[in-house]
């Protein structure tokens, strides 16, 4: 397969997509920062409604009915709650082809506070019908994703991403999970924000002789199944890492794939346990909450000695942060 | 499809029968449709331009306050978009003639039934017909019980921000919400002044008078930059003194007894004895 990644920027990809189809309109409830330069390359097909989600989903509704293709975009905690029954109701019903762009989701929201913490965005929106949920890992994933997310017939919710790259992609294929780094130790299974720490931890254990398979799932529906269970299959611990609610997520996912099947391997969430987490700058939530590498590193590394203390070279903790 | 020629009293009047009907049985949303017969029997012969329902030119008409379908199903019926005999699986599971309308039916543009959703639908199909260059308009039906509802007012503000004058909201006022009367709980007045600080033309009639119906659509303005609201002065209940203003007949089932008394009421025989209970489904 033809590398479909690109150094191209989301919006310039979007706007792309849009000049090449008429049926594209890119909509906003005022939050401009991932397509300021769209007004003017889309006239007309560049809907601004201020700050009004709930109308703007059924707008969106309203425009798919016609035919078009609606990108709507605002903050995730605002489009998936103060709109949420206007996805599902209008949206979700008829399933029409709205593609939603939820701006700065989970850790993503930083020092905003939980207001805006949109940490059961992925639970919400799995939870109707026919809805497809796409949390690419950083930007470069998100612009290769865009173009298939386009393409299908079905409603979209996407975390938006603008982290740079810190992993080395592979082809995009919605529906498709892809394996960053090999493993039977235990298998990483993640989406989102925590790509990169999450590679970066398999890296740091690595040095400990743990080896660990990082999977970027990419997409929770459709969900790779065939990659979970393979790594359900090769490894001997499944650990989730999500920044989102343990309730409705990832962990959530895996449990009931695995319950469905009848067979359930070991499976250990991180994830946020019933709270919001500690607004902050990026990088201090991350190593406050141990979803940063280290944090990672030493979480997966204990989880593991837990279950077989006697098997790993160093089960210890990797540095002060843990 | 020429509906010109089509009597409104006579049509309207077989209408608000097939709503009769409906409420036997397993019981329909009776006063609100009553209300809305009229307004919805003139929308189709006299304002709606459409060839035909699926007319790729047609105007549309979104029902806003579901709940009234009934009347959306009996003029249906009048007008040959779906056969009379359709309506007896009123309710029935082979069927999709329920409480809220969806797009099964012919005719129906879109489902319904979550009141403040299908204004800001209408918003994005006026968009569409603007984006299109086409002179097509979007009528959306909207109870007076349902302007409680926040998203309304956001779609009214987005609505004239983008000067959706293809878009033309009809209120049902008849002066209830499911179980109480409007002014007592949540008091809508003075709607007018409210409407028009939100930036709507807004044209107020009497939503039972067909020639007062047609002056009020004959003002509609072309390329005002504003929507328009078209306040329709109605009667809960419309058409049976017996039930005519009752904040207990919202949704009812009636006997097969009282449906036919009621059919009788409505030819101005006498006025039913009525002993369904009142049901609070709200």
């Amino acid at each position: 397969m033809m590398s479909n990644l690109t150094t191209q920027s989301y919006e310039d990809v979007l706007g792309q997509i849009a000049e090449a189809d008429e049926r594209v309109v890119v909509m906003t409830a005022e939050n401009r920062a991932a397509i300021r330069n769209l007004p003017q390359r889309l006239g007309g097909r560049f809907i601004d409604v201020g700050i009004c989600e709930q109308t703007m989903l059924g707008a969106a509704a309203g425009l798919a009915l016609r035919g078009r293709v609606p990108v709507v975009h605002a903050l995730a905690a605002f489009l998936t709650m103060r709109a949420f029954e206007f996805i599902r109701t209008d949206v979700g019903i008829a399933h029409l082809p709205v593609k939603m762009v939820g701006g700065v989701p989970g850790v993503l929201s930083e020092a905003n506070g939980p207001t805006h913490q949109a940490i059961e965005d992925v639970s919400l929106m799995r939870g109707i019908p026919g809805v497809q949920v796409v949390c690419p890992a950083d930007a470069q994933e998100l612009a290769a994703a865009l173009p298939s997310i386009m393409a299908s017939p079905n409603p979209c919710y996407i975390r938006h991403n603008n982290l740079p790259a810190r992993v080395p992609h592979q082809p995009y294929e919605l529906g498709h999970a892809e394996r960053l780094t090999e493993g039977s130790d235990a298998a990483i299974l993640t989406y989102g924000a925590l790509v990169g720490e999450a590679f970066e931890a398999a890296a740091l254990l690595r040095v400990r002789g743990i080896n660990v398979r990082v999977v970027n799932l990419r997409s929770l529906v459709p969900l790779d199944t065939a990659e979970v269970d393979a790594a359900a299959r090769d490894c001997a611990m499944l650990i989730t890492v999500e920044d989102h609610f343990l309730t409705g997520g990832l962990f959530t996912i895996l449990a009931e794939h695995f319950i469905k099947r009848g067979q359930c391997p070991r499976l250990t969430p991180i994830a946020f346990v019933e709270r919001w987490f500690r607004p902050a700058l990026l990088r201090d939530v991350l190593e406050f909450e141990r979803m940063d590498a280290t944090g990672l590193a030493n979480r997966v590394a204990s989880a593991l000695s837990a279950v077989a203390p006697g098997r790993l070279v160093n089960p210890g903790v990797i540095n002060a942060h843990a | 499809m020429e509906r010109d020629h089509i009597d409104l009293a006579a049509t309207a009047l077989r209408v608000r029968e097939h709503i009769v009907r409906m409420s036997g049985g397993g019981g329909c949303f009776i006063g609100a449709s009553l209300s809305c017969a009229d307004l919805l029997v003139h929308l189709y012969c006299r304002v709606l331009r459409q060839a035909s329902v699926d007319d790729p030119g047609r105007d549309y008409l979104l029902l806003s306050k579901g709940h009234d379908v009934p009347a959306l199903y009996g003029t249906f019926a009048e007008l040959g978009i779906i056969p009379k005999e359709r309506l007896q699986n009123h309710l029935s599971v082979d069927d999709n003639l329920y409480w809220h309308p969806n797009r099964a039916i012919p005719g129906v543009e879109f489902h319904s039934g979550s009141l403040g959703h299908l204004l800001s639908v209408g918003i994005g199909v006026a968009m569409d017909f603007k984006l299109r260059g086409s002179e097509q308009r979007v009528f959306v039906l909207l109870g007076d019980g349902e302007l409680n509802e926040g998203s309304i007012w956001e779609a009214l503000l987005v609505a004239q921000a983008h000067k959706l004058d293809n878009l033309i909201a009809i209120v049902d006022r008849n002066q209830f919400q499911a179980n109480i009367a409007t002014e007592d709980l949540i008091p809508l007045e003075p709607l007018g002044a409210k409407l028009r600080a939100f930036g709507c033309d807004v044209i107020e009639a009497d939503g039972h008078n067909f020639s007062a119906l047609d002056e009020a659509f004959a003002t509609l303005k072309k390329h005002s930059a504003r929507p328009a609201v078209v306040v329709a002065h109605t009667v809960r209940g419309k058409g049976l003194p017996s039930i005519e203003r009752r904040a207990d007949r919202w949704f009812v089932r009636f006997s097969a007894n009282e449906v036919e008394q009621l059919l009788n009421e409505l030819h101005g025989l006498h006025n039913a004895a009525l002993t369904a209970e009142p049901l609070m489904v709200r």
